[in-house]
């Protein structure tokens, strides 16, 4: 695609102590600019769950408690595979400022794998919950386990379906202007699931399970 | 298939059944006009596909009007009840509808009236005062219109579908969850709300962006007018406070939808958490929508007083200082929910605390007139309504940051009145003089002076006679959201001079609703005829032609001061660029309008409990963003002859 | 009208090396096994080892904020930097904000009926 590029004139011979307020007003800028302020947002969102999942926590209501429900194994693999699928993904994004379209999509692909895994690990703990008689129902504190975790599995699934879509923009029309900063944005927003679960398995499980 | 829909869904009361015989007549009646104008490919291709921002803002302007008729409405029903509803008579609303009216009249008035005015205004103005041709995200912006027109759309549904919530503005748990409120109007509430909300936040972030990043050359920071910087001020405010909001009302819905245990009276749940939550979202909310006006104000009086605004940098300052302190007082909204004094003093003390920059902004505005040649048009008149209305209801905002007497009248009638005081006097009034300051830009003709003036004088009145009883009435024990009390309390006879007062208010409401009919259909006679400048102003919007073309500039402007256009009048602008270049501008699409529409079918598929519907609406919100952001952008260009010949062809003498 | 980049100038505008990927993720690595291995083996008090992982959580949160979300490399004036900050400073305000009030509130209005 041709870029559309838009040349100024006489803009510094006229009066070169006036400029403009920003110098980056291109597409790719406001682009990354915009959506990190929805990433913000996002970590208010999330913010607000934790800080619930904080005042509920001992609200067991005769049910478990995170010390009797949550073990070690299964977090540490789910952080595995979250920060291994975070560097694959900057290995494609690596892939694709070279231009190697091919290696990059491969990238996307181990790094939905690893995503997959993820998704799998924490499904399964869900279901185990629920078939134990551990629902959200059981107790607040489960409502607000559910709910935190749940939302961030929410955001990884939809991270998912992003990534695929992406694949398969960068398979059919290769690293474009337009290509590029999708990828990067969604670098961004992959990145940033992973820094919330940094946040998950410290509070949610390390500090359950030392309770 | 059909959830809990049935046909019990259409029962309601005589009163309901009028007023949805009468939307959806008047909706009927619409439909036919535009048919018998052969207007609907007009309407789709300049109105519904637009990604201009001056067409989006007036759309947000007109459902405004739409809604806050609404709103009004359900305000005159709670004001004839309560002159009615004395000892024996029970007036004209059973308890559940009252119930449903004031809920619905708080809901329309905050998330539709006041964020749509908001929107309005910053899609109008904020990008012609910075110099620029559009906003960062044309068609971001479009979805959050229709985001909004959506929930709106779906706000007006809840009258004639089923019922709407009865849990008040804010459906504070556990009278919101399951329990106590099994039935669809919660539901209602919570989507709307959540949409609208969604719609709000991502339209907060474009006009962040916006004003960061597409200033024109020289206007930096300290060069911006204050209208921008008090909208910057908020749009930060809807970023850091609406994701709260979203949170709450996801785990409200959870605990409604799921059986879970967030602010149940049981399992384990803490309702006071709610009430926590939602004032730390809903109390950012009330400076966001007040401070938008004080930059309307800001604008005005300047202009109104040929003489530039006094203290520029403590008005800056003052609003950052607002815009933080008001994430620290939160608490206030609940004092008495039983906090203990150090916590509650805590709070106190910074709730003062936001009256210091706030009296600082009013000091200004007024020094800014001393001296200087003041016009009594209609926008000045509003600002004088404003300084008494609000200065008055800030006041008592003081007496209420005390918590001893929080604690007296908490949850009375002088809490309405104060915060009407606030948001009549303050967001509203700012809206009336912003609609009457800006309407000849955007149309090129005034709305009649002479019936603007009898509005203004109805509103100022109606609004004092209606709301200073509401103080009295608080002190003598007079609670909110009664729909009855007994003869013995002495309180009939305020009650009836507020019902008054509501009157007046119509009547000022009716003035200007015909007034603004009165005026298109004269529109001949009131023609702007000063090439776009009619009120003599100071900044750039009123250097473009009215109304603007769509391309705004057509050369971007370069500035070196406050208030660039009445440099350029004084002739000490700087040297501007004189060579007309293309301009590129983004095209029209649907894909807002069927993510709004989308969007309200998800909310009413949730509220019905008609889950495939809400499935079949996400998955088509998906794949209009994915074609969407999988095409190239495609845009449209202006050559710079065209803008040549148009920019001749709009200063040729009218 | 802006000046819109070409692909060249676009690649420019992205912070990513292949050494701030490993740096990151070996980091990451370190202070999560850190993390994991405190709670297994137990080693010192309860509260003493919650300090510890929160810390840990923290640097490591740094770390990736640092290396792959590239804050802190943006052209002046960087805005996604100033922004982050203002967002820590509400999110503190409002976590610490409600856990003050919550427990104030706990204490003297829920009964504790069940723990």
């Amino acid at each position: 695609m041709k870029p559309l590029v838009v040349h100024h004139t006489d803009t510094l011979e006229a009066h070169p102590d006036i400029h403009l307020p920003d110098t980056h007003q291109d597409t790719f800028s406001k682009a990354v600019l915009g959506f990190w302020f929805y990433l913000l947002t996002d970590c208010l969102l999330f913010a607000t769950l934790f800080v619930t999942f904080v005042v509920l926590h001992s609200s067991t209501f005769g049910g478990p408690s995170a010390q009797e429900l949550f073990t070690l194994p299964l977090p540490f693999a789910e952080t595995m595979f979250l920060l291994f699928s975070t560097v694959t993904c900057g290995f494609a994004l690596l892939e694709a400022v070279k231009g190697r379209k091919n290696s990059a999509v491969a990238w996307l692909a181990v790094t939905f794998l690893l995503g997959i895994g993820f998704i799998i690990l924490e499904i399964n703990e869900f279901n185990e919950f629920i078939q134990e008689g551990n629902s959200w129902k059981r107790s607040a504190f489960l409502s607000s386990f559910f709910a935190l975790v749940g939302t961030h599995g929410a955001h990884v699934s939809a991270g998912l379906i992003w990534m695929a879509v992406m694949a398969a923009q960068v398979y059919h029309f290769g690293i474009t202007v337009d290509t590029f900063r999708r990828l990067v944005i969604f670098s961004l927003f992959w990145h940033f699931l992973d820094l919330v679960w940094i946040f998950i398995f410290t509070f949610v499980y390390l500090i359950g399970v030392l309770s | 298939m059909f959830g809990r829909l049935s046909l019990d869904i259409l029962k309601h009361n005589p009163m309901q059944d009028m007023a949805v015989v009468g939307m959806v007549l008047s909706g009927l009646g619409l439909i036919a006009l535009i048919t018998y104008l052969q207007r609907w490919k007009w309407l789709w291709n300049e109105w519904i596909t637009t990604v201009d921002h001056k067409k989006i803002g007036i759309m947000y302007i007109v459902t405004v009007l739409l809604m806050f008729f609404k709103g009004f409405t359900d305000a005159l029903m709670i004001r004839v009840q309560q002159a009615l509803a004395v000892g024996d008579s029970h007036g004209i609303l059973t308890a559940g509808h009252f119930q449903e009216v004031f809920s619905a009249h708080g809901t329309t008035m905050i998330f539709f009236v006041g964020m749509g005015m908001i929107f309005g205004f910053w899609n109008l103005i904020i990008p012609l005062q910075i110099g620029a041709r559009d906003v960062a995200y044309p068609f971001l912006n479009a979805v959050s219109f229709w985001l909004f027109a959506g929930s709106g759309l779906l706000m007006y549904a809840s009258l004639a579908l089923g019922h709407f919530s009865e849990a008040g503005w804010l459906a504070y748990p556990p009278l919101s969850g399951i329990e106590y409120s099994p039935n669809e109007g919660v539901d209602y509430w919570i989507w709307i709300v959540q949409i609208a909300g969604i719609g709000s936040t991502l339209g907060a972030i474009n006009f962040l962006v916006t004003v960061l990043k597409m200033r024109c050359e020289g206007m930096k920071f300290m060069k911006m007018p204050i209208f921008v910087w008090s909208s910057l001020c908020s749009m930060i405010l809807i970023i850091f406070a609406f994701p709260i909001l979203t949170a709450t009302l996801v785990m409200l819905t959870l605990d409604r939808y799921m059986e879970m245990h967030f602010f149940t009276a049981g399992g384990g749940g803490n309702p006071m958490m709610y009430v926590n939550l939602i004032w730390a979202w809903g109390h950012p909310e009330v400076y966001i929508l007040v401070l938008p006006a004080f930059g309307i104000f800001s604008e005005i009086v300047p202009t109104f007083s040929e003489k530039r605004l006094f203290g520029y940098m403590s008005m800056v300052w003052a609003l950052i200082m607002i815009a933080f302190l008001s994430f620290i007082v939160w608490l206030h909204h609940f004092f008495t929910m039983g906090a203990s004094p150090g916590v509650n003093a805590f709070f106190g003390v910074s709730t003062m605390l936001i009256a210091i920059p706030t009296g600082v902004k009013i000091f200004n505005w007024l020094f800014t007139k001393f001296r200087g040649r003041v016009h009594f048009e209609s926008p000045m008149l509003w600002f004088f309504a404003f300084l008494l209305n609000f200065t008055i209801a800030g006041m008592t905002g003081v007496l209420l940051s005390s918590p001893p007497v929080d604690f007296q009248v908490h949850n009375s009638l002088f809490l309405i009145a104060h915060f009407h005081g606030m948001v009549i006097g303050g967001v509203l009034f700012g809206f009336f003089a912003g609609f009457t300051y800006w309407f000849p830009k955007f149309t090129g003709f005034f709305l009649s002076e002479k019936l603007n003036r009898y509005a203004f004088w109805c509103w100022f009145t109606g609004f004092l006679i209606a709301f200073m009883p509401l103080y009295m009435l608080g002190f003598m024990g007079a609670t909110r959201r009664l729909d009855h009390y007994e003869e013995a309390t002495g309180w009939h006879p305020l009650f009836l001079v507020v019902a008054v007062g509501a009157v007046v208010i119509v009547i000022g409401g009716a003035i200007q609703f015909l007034g603004l009919f009165w005026s298109i259909i004269d529109r001949k006679n009131n023609l702007d005829h000063t090439r776009g400048d009619p009120w003599n102003a100071r900044t750039l919007e009123w250097s473009i032609p009215s109304p603007p073309p769509i391309y705004n500039f057509a050369i971007l402007p370069v500035v070196d001061q406050i208030d660039p256009l009445w440099a350029i009048k004084r002739g000490v602008a700087p040297p501007q660029h004189k060579k007309y270049e293309d301009i590129h501008l983004p095209v029209n699409t649907g894909i807002g309008f069927y993510i709004g529409m989308l969007s309200m079918l998800f909310g009413f598929g949730m509220v019905w409990y008609m889950y495939w519907l809400s499935i079949a609406s996400f998955v088509g919100i998906l794949a209009c963003l994915i074609v969407r952001l999988s095409s190239k952008e495609k845009h449209m260009i202006i050559t710079a002859a065209e803008v040549k010949a148009t920019e001749e062809a709009l200063r040729r003498p009218v | 009208m802006s000046t819109e980049l070409s692909l060249q100038e676009v690649k420019k505008e992205w912070h990513g090396t292949l050494m701030s990927y490993l740096i990151g993720f070996f980091l990451s690595l370190l202070f999560t096994g850190f993390s994991f291995s405190l709670v297994l083996t137990q080693l010192f008090t309860r509260e003493m080892m919650i300090y510890a992982i929160i810390a840990s959580a923290l640097l490591q949160a740094v770390v990736q904020v640092r290396f792959f979300l590239h804050v802190g490399q943006e052209p002046k004036p960087r805005w996604e930097s100033q922004f982050f900050y203002s967002m820590v400073i509400v999110l503190l305000i409002i976590a610490i904000g409600t856990l003050w009030i919550m427990s104030d509130l706990n204490q003297r209005v829920m009964l504790n009926l069940e723990k």
